[in-house]
């Protein structure tokens, strides 16, 4: 037991760089507009170097078959951090969870408890992990990204 | 704090991976709780991403995690300022120590020290009062109690607010002697953030709470409200009036009539008219009736007493003490005609 315990610590503390059959990287970034000299505007993506309440980010999580043998049954969960507002994914295939990742779904299909014992549906909000399952077969060498947004609460 | 926050994502992205450890039943009951700031997630929490992904080579599904990618949440300043006196203050020439009261609100997210500053010289107002002292209230009561609040000084105790903390801040100021009625004065209180003020979006490098920058918000790190204050005395209006009673049951003025002298002193205008006295010396011809003195209807001695009060062989006097606007007293006593 205290064995695993100290990997899981080893695991938290340091991000772990072990070599394994599929890559998956994480990066965030901050979405800004811009105005040009003309006027107009133009919405960037910025190194998060100054990050404020309200702040709109853009999360990326890059995966590659790194292996030689193809991958299936790929499947990609993302908890929000507690700070973070989901706001939505680009792509619209993912499901979502609102209790911690007990249930899952799609964000029309879940609900979430008031105070009064009552359900209201869900708002993006409400989320608290985001999942795709990749149906496809990921052939070796091969790769894909996955963009869900946020604000900053 | 920072640290519990962050070590519950990192757990809460490591339960996937570890079901089975008694850990996470405490990250997942830790994802209740969400951040109840009106001014957003606090300066210096760091804010951690992790994924997680399985999947299958063909020799069992196989997990696998990402690297944390870290944002640090930078210090938000912004505050507001409020006057919260329900209107006008009204005072007198030549009051002092007249207090407005202000409300300053830390809108930012980070704890923060303010600057306070008072400007007397407003446009668009009639005159300006004489600046005495800035007041922090203390015992957040909202009202100014003289000797219990904190004289407020610049640099020395600016008021450090937590984020959505507010405090009440009175400003004293005097009145000249010379403002003639209705005359009014706006007082502005401006609050700026310790750290620095200026155009949204400014920033200060390393100057944020928990070691990351500090940006100006939309209020430009600083606020300041207009109280008011209007010069309105009180005024009295005395009226007398007097019905006889004469020996025979009519109402003529012969030896031995009763006279009734009834005084009514009304207050007008606004505020409270102070240590308001009515001495009325009795006609010559006249005496006095012993006991005949009345107040609001109520029997006063005629001994110079504890009572409001008393007949000295020449005049009838009544303390009437303290009378706001707006409201009556009526004085009643006899006298005999000799």
């Amino acid at each position: 037991m205290i064995k695993i315990l100290s990997a899981l610590i080893a695991f938290c503390l340091a991000a772990p760089a072990f070599s394994a059959p599929l890559e998956l990287a994480s990066e965030v970034f901050v979405e800004r507009v811009q105005k040009r000299a003309d006027g107009s505007t133009a919405t960037v993506l910025e190194a998060p170097k100054l990050v404020v309440p309200g702040d709109q980010l853009v999360f990326v999580v890059r995966y590659k078959n790194a292996s030689a043998q193809p991958a299936s049954k790929l499947s990609v969960t993302n908890p929000i951090p507690r700070a973070v507002a989901f706001s939505g994914t680009a792509d619209g295939t993912e499901i979502v969870s609102v209790d911690g990742g007990k249930n899952w779904g799609t964000l029309a299909q879940l609900k979430v408890p008031k105070a009064d014992g009552a359900f209201r549906q869900a708002l993006p909000s409400d989320v608290t992990h985001v999942k795709w399952n990749l149906n496809q077969t990921l052939a070796a060498g091969s790769a894909g990204k996955l963009v869900f947004r946020g604000v900053v609460r | 704090m920072l640290r519990t926050s962050s070590l519950h994502n990192r757990l809460q992205a490591a339960c996937p991976r570890f079901a089975t450890l008694s850990v996470c039943a405490f990250a997942i009951g830790a994802i209740a709780h969400t951040p109840a700031w009106a001014a957003g997630t606090l300066a210096g929490t760091n804010i951690e991403n992790i994924a997680t992904a399985s999947f299958d080579t063909g020799s069992g599904t196989v997990d696998i995690q990402s690297n944390t990618s870290v944002i640090l949440v930078d210090e938000l300043l912004d505050v507001t300022v409020a006057s919260t006196d329900p209107g006008d203050v009204t005072t007198t020439p030549g009051a002092t120590g007249v207090s407005l009261t202000y409300r300053v609100t830390n809108n930012g997210n980070g704890p923060e020290s303010f600057r306070l500053t008072v400007n007397v010289a407003n446009s668009g107002d009639d005159f300006d009062p004489v600046f005495g002292q800035i007041v922090i209230d203390t015992n957040n009561n909202g009202v100014y109690d003289a000797g219990v609040d904190t004289v407020y000084v610049a640099g020395t105790n600016d008021p450090l607010l937590q984020p959505d903390e507010s405090v009440n801040v009175f400003v004293l100021t005097n009145i000249p002697s010379t403002q003639a009625n209705g005359d009014r004065a706006s007082v502005s209180l401006v609050a700026s953030a310790g750290t620095g003020t200026g155009a949204p979006g400014t920033t200060f490098a390393g100057a944020g709470e928990g070691g990351g920058d500090a940006v100006v918000g939309t209020t430009g790190a600083d606020g300041d409200a207009n109280g008011f204050i209007r010069v309105d005395a009180a005024s009295v209006v005395l009226a007398k009036s007097a019905t006889i009673l004469d020996p025979f049951g009519g109402s003529n003025a012969v030896p031995g009539s009763i006279i009734t002298y009834t005084l009514v002193a009304t207050v007008g205008g606004t505020g409270t008219l102070n240590n308001l006295v009515i001495n009325d010396p009795l006609p010559a011809g006249t005496s006095y009736v012993a006991g005949s003195l009345t107040l609001q209807a109520a029997s006063l001695t005629d001994a110079a007493d504890t009572d409001a009060g008393n007949f000295n062989g020449t005049r009838v006097s009544v303390t009437l003490g303290n009378v706001p606007s707006g409201e009556t007293r009526t004085v009643t006593f006899q006298t005999r005609i000799q």
